[in-house]
């Protein structure tokens, strides 16, 4: 890394750093709202059957009480009718009612079944407490096999929302199977990942009110998502709705589609009350009723040659979609995307589907897909290499994709391909693997090993996602001398705000200081799309530079010609006091909008051609160390390089690579979230664990740059990569210490318990 | 109706008309306006409502304000000497180890409380602070760069820099 010369590639604090350390920033519960009622939500305690009807206690006083259910509002009339228009939460499918309707159908335990309002959040919760939901259970649908079976049919008759099949070098089954067959060996295994909750800190909060049009803010990543839905929900053009961000205590996907539901019901409540109305969820329900990480199958066959080439790879995926089909089929769509992983396979057969299950809908969290399926061919490849007597590393190092080669779909990597500086990277710090055993600092004995895994992860949004999204970003001159970046991209932690005054000040010549970063609100800033797939500083943060180097020209050739002599600000200020080139609000600014890089080709009807604009890479080391009386696995040491195109701010990179790490290394060995008969049964942070400091090692980062042409200063994604592979490298780590294969996360003191039973 | 409770908040007394089993973050909260300190869990395990009752860190979810009469109570808001941060707000700033900012609050009053008690310093310092702060759930960073930023606020401490 050279130094840099103006703020890009600098660890400038984050803009709101000083606000959020001395409680200054106003998440949503810490806005003062006048007037404001309480909103809480009935729920369904079956996993499938009917609504029956709610039964008010007659003893309790409703009288300052609200209570919605979903046949008490005039569906279909719009809302300048006073009514609403459709009992949806609209995604890409209408199939889940906001509220389920009295004779209605409960697909899952925890779903909507009724709402009430109060002046207090205690009167509404005990007012809950006094509602009866009837309910008639039928049989209902709780695992992969029994979906696919579809004895019960929950969505079609097959219960599949959604399928895909990928072929590479081969045009029908025969043909595969020929390939597989003149393998010489086949490394062959079924993997299984669990649910994983987000757990983002602050729970989904939400509020709404009526001020001319419909108001609702809350902590969401996508205004835009929850704008659509509730056009959709109200019955009403697009500017009768105007959707707000609030300062967002994390999301990690888990804020993409559910506060769609919290703002239909904050709208739903609201127009009950007549005053605004605030619904944040308590921890328990927040984990009970909201998405989680799809649980996934994976079924993996690796066909090998003599010299332990891969001649073949064959996938059958399947996720647990839960019961609505939300953003299920793109999930699934990345997953299958990633399932052949980043290594030369001159044929690859790749079959997904994500079924409908009795479960509370699976959504988006981090890695969206990607990171099941990374699970299964890192567990693969690294048993390909222990078949062959080969180094996991140094097999990787054979075989992983380099420019010229193609992947899955028939990409041809040319440009910003990291294998060789990710291995690199991994081999030099890597030093000699931990003594096999001895005793931790407790002194207890334990059995040491060592786990890599290596992984790429497709940046911004597949195939022709962003052309069709064609997302906006605006640029703006004000009178005082600051500079606008208008975009409906979201900070929830990651940084956004700050990346963006960065690449704004760079491209402007100006301070960082002198660039403001309003709220997103669908009244103030264009849609740039969501805030979701690795996109925001690659796609959002590319529009952002070119508005700011469009508006920096336009306004030096004004001040040429006027001969206006200073700085952007001295010579935009000019112009605007000139009067000359402003937008119909009187404001100086530069709207683009995203234009695909020359050459992107994709096929959707064969999923064949460029998946993604470019891919971030990255491999993983870890050490464990099981404690051999209690099984508890200690991670002991944890490197996690990660190519990211171009660091623009090193810091907040890092953190984030941190922050995916930590959240994988979870998922490996301490987050599991338990069903039984549809509901979760540790829907509470006390047995709902994630990582503490005290579960996690010093972590080694280390930032690769494989510069992306089109990408801002060379910047491609980085939100979700940290999240792909360590878990694999975790899982490779305690079969090289124990001897025993572990092909499901999480993988728990338990499990090793009785894996070494099973063994020995 | 129950005398109501005095609690020195952020060093100034305040007197409170509220139930003494109400819970000490929503007092603080509601009826003192003191919105910094958060509520992740409501059951002790987050520790985003964190602040110091009689310099001690306490999880205020689980502290009913009737505890908290006659005592001192300091919260996030009360860390600054006005416009001056303290070391481990500064530092979490300069490190990076604030991403969402909900755990923060929480984080920097325990943190607070730790370094200028004089912990987190030498050679253990860093296993100190995961010990000392395991309490407090981030999940956003990693805790990496809180981690630097205690261990550098403690150092920041130890050489009288405020
Ligand atoms: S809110 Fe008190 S510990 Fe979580
Ligand atoms: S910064 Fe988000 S939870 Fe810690």
């Amino acid at each position: 890394m050279s130094a840099p010369s103006g703020p890009v590639g600098r660890s400038l604090p984050r803009v709101d750093g000083v606000a959020k350390v001395t409680g200054a920033a106003r998440y949503l519960d810490d806005l003062p709202l006048a007037g404001v009622h309480h909103g809480v939500t009935v729920r369904s305690t079956i996993a499938h059957g009917t609504f029956d009807g709610l039964d008010l206690d007659p003893a309790f006083d409703w009288s300052q009480v609200v209570v919605v259910t979903a046949d008490r509002l005039a569906w279909g009339a719009g809302l300048a009718a006073g009514g609403f228009g459709e009992n949806y939460v609209a995604m890409i499918d209408r199939d889940q009612p906001a509220l389920v309707p009295p004779g209605g159908r409960i697909k899952h335990v925890a779903e909507p079944l009724a709402l009430i309002a109060a002046p207090t959040k205690a009167l509404a919760l005990a007012a809950r407490a006094a509602c009866t939901p009837r309910q008639t259970a039928r049989p209902a649908v709780l695992t992969i096999d029994d979906a696919l079976r579809a004895d019960v049919a929950l969505y079609g008759d097959d219960n599949v929302f959604k399928q895909f099949l990928i072929r590479k070098g081969h045009a029908d089954d025969d043909e595969f199977d020929l390939a597989m067959v003149a393998a010489a060996q086949i490394i062959e295994g079924t993997y299984h990942t669990g649910a994983q909750e987000q757990m983002y800190i602050e729970p989904q909060a939400m509020a709404a009110w009526k001020d001319g049009a419909v108001h609702v803010a809350g902590s969401m990543q996508c205004p835009y998502y929850v704008h659509k839905a509730l056009k959709v929900l109200l019955g009403c053009e697009a500017d009768d709705v105007v959707v707000a961000q609030t300062v967002t205590g994390g999301g990690f996907g888990g804020k993409e589609e559910y506060p769609s539901m919290l703002a239909a019901h904050c709208v739903m409540l609201t127009a009950a009350v007549g005053a605004p109305v605030k619904m944040v969820y308590e921890r328990d329900e927040d984990i009970a009723a909201t998405t989680k990480r799809h649980p996934a199958r994976v079924r993996h066959r690796l066909g090998l040659d003599a010299d332990g080439a891969i001649v073949a790879i064959d996938v059958d995926v399947v996720f647990d979609g839960g019961a609505y089909l939300t953003l299920s089929p793109v999930v699934l769509s990345r997953g299958v995307l990633h399932a052949a992983g980043p290594y030369r396979a001159p044929v690859v057969r790749v079959r997904g589907r994500a079924v409908a299950t009795n479960h509370p809908p699976h959504g988006a969290f981090r890695g969206f897909g990607a990171p099941q399926t990374t699970f299964a061919y890192e567990r693969q490849i690294d048993k390909a290499a222990r078949a062959l007597g080969v180094a996991p590393w140094a097999y990787r190092t054979r075989h992983a994709l380099r420019p010229g080669d193609t992947t899955a779909t028939g990409q041809r990597l040319e440009h910003s391909v990291g294998t060789d500086e990710i291995l690199a990277a991994i081999a030099k710090v890597a030093g000699p693997p931990p003594a096999r055993t001895g005793e931790n600092a407790h002194g207890a004995p334990v059995v040491r090993g060592r786990g890599y895994a290596f992984y790429f992860h497709g940046a911004g949004f597949t195939g022709s996602g962003e052309q069709r999204l064609a997302g906006k970003a605006r640029v703006v001159a004000r009178a005082d001398g600051t500079v606008a970046v208008l975009a409906s991209s979201t900070d929830m932690g990651q940084g956004a705000i700050t990346i963006f005054a960065q690449l704004a000040a760079d491209a402007l010549g100006l301070p960082p200081s002198a660039i403001v970063v309003p709220d997103p609100a669908t009244d103030v800033v264009p849609d740039s799309g969501p805030t979701v797939a690795s996109r925001t500083a690659m796609v959002v943060g590319g529009l952002v530079e070119r508005a700011a180097t469009a508006l920096r020209a336009r306004v030096e050739a004004w001040a040429a010609g006027a001969g206006v002599a200073g700085d952007f600000t001295a010579r935009a200020t000019a112009m605007i006091a000139a009067g000359v080139g402003l937008d119909a609000h009187g404001a100086l600014g530069e709207t683009v909008q995203y234009e695909p890089p020359p050459g992107i080709h994709w096929d959707d009807a064969t999923y064949t051609g460029q998946a993604y604009p470019c891919f971030g890479w990255a491999g993983c080391l870890v050490d464990v160390e099981v404690d051999r009386d209690t099984h508890q696995v200690a991670i002991t040491r944890c490197v996690h390089a990660v190519d990211v195109g171009k660091a623009i701010n090193p810091v907040i990179v890092a953190g984030q690579i941190e922050g995916g790490t930590v959240q994988a290394l979870g998922w490996a060995v301490l987050e599991s979230v338990r069903y039984k008969d549809g509901k979760v049964t540790n829907a509470s942070m006390t047995n709902c664990i994630v990582p503490t400091f005290g579960d996690v090692p010093d972590l080694e980062t280390i930032i690769v740059e494989c510069p992306y042409p089109y990408g801002p200063h060379g910047a491609k994604g980085v939100g979700e990569i940290p999240m792909d592979g360590p878990a694999a490298a975790v899982a490779n780590a305690l079969e090289d210490a124990l001897g025993v294969a572990f092909d499901h996360v999480p993988i728990l003191p338990e499990d090793i318990a009785r894996a070494l039973a099973g063994a020995s | 109706m129950t005398a109501p409770l005095t609690i020195t908040v952020n060093g100034q007394p305040r007197t409170v008309a509220a139930s003494p089993w109400r819970r000490l973050l929503d007092v603080l909260r509601e009826d003192l306006g003191l919105t910094g300190t958060k509520e992740g869990c409501g059951e002790g395990e987050c520790g985003a409502c964190t602040v110091l009752l009689d310099g001690a860190p306490v999880c205020s979810c689980l502290v009913v304000a009737g505890q908290a009469d006659g005592r001192a109570v300091t919260t996030v808001e009360g860390l600054a000497d006005g416009p001056l941060l303290h070391a481990v707000q500064r530092e979490l700033v300069a490190r990076g180890g604030a991403q969402c900012g909900i755990c923060t609050p929480g984080i920097a009053v325990c943190a607070a409380a730790v370094v200028d008690g004089g912990a987190c310093r030498g050679g253990d310092a860093r296993a100190q602070v995961r010990e000392l702060l395991a309490g407090n759930i981030c999940r956003c960073t990693g805790y990496q760069l809180i981690v630097d930023a205690i261990v550098a606020a403690a150092a920041d401490v130890e050489r009288g820099q405020p």
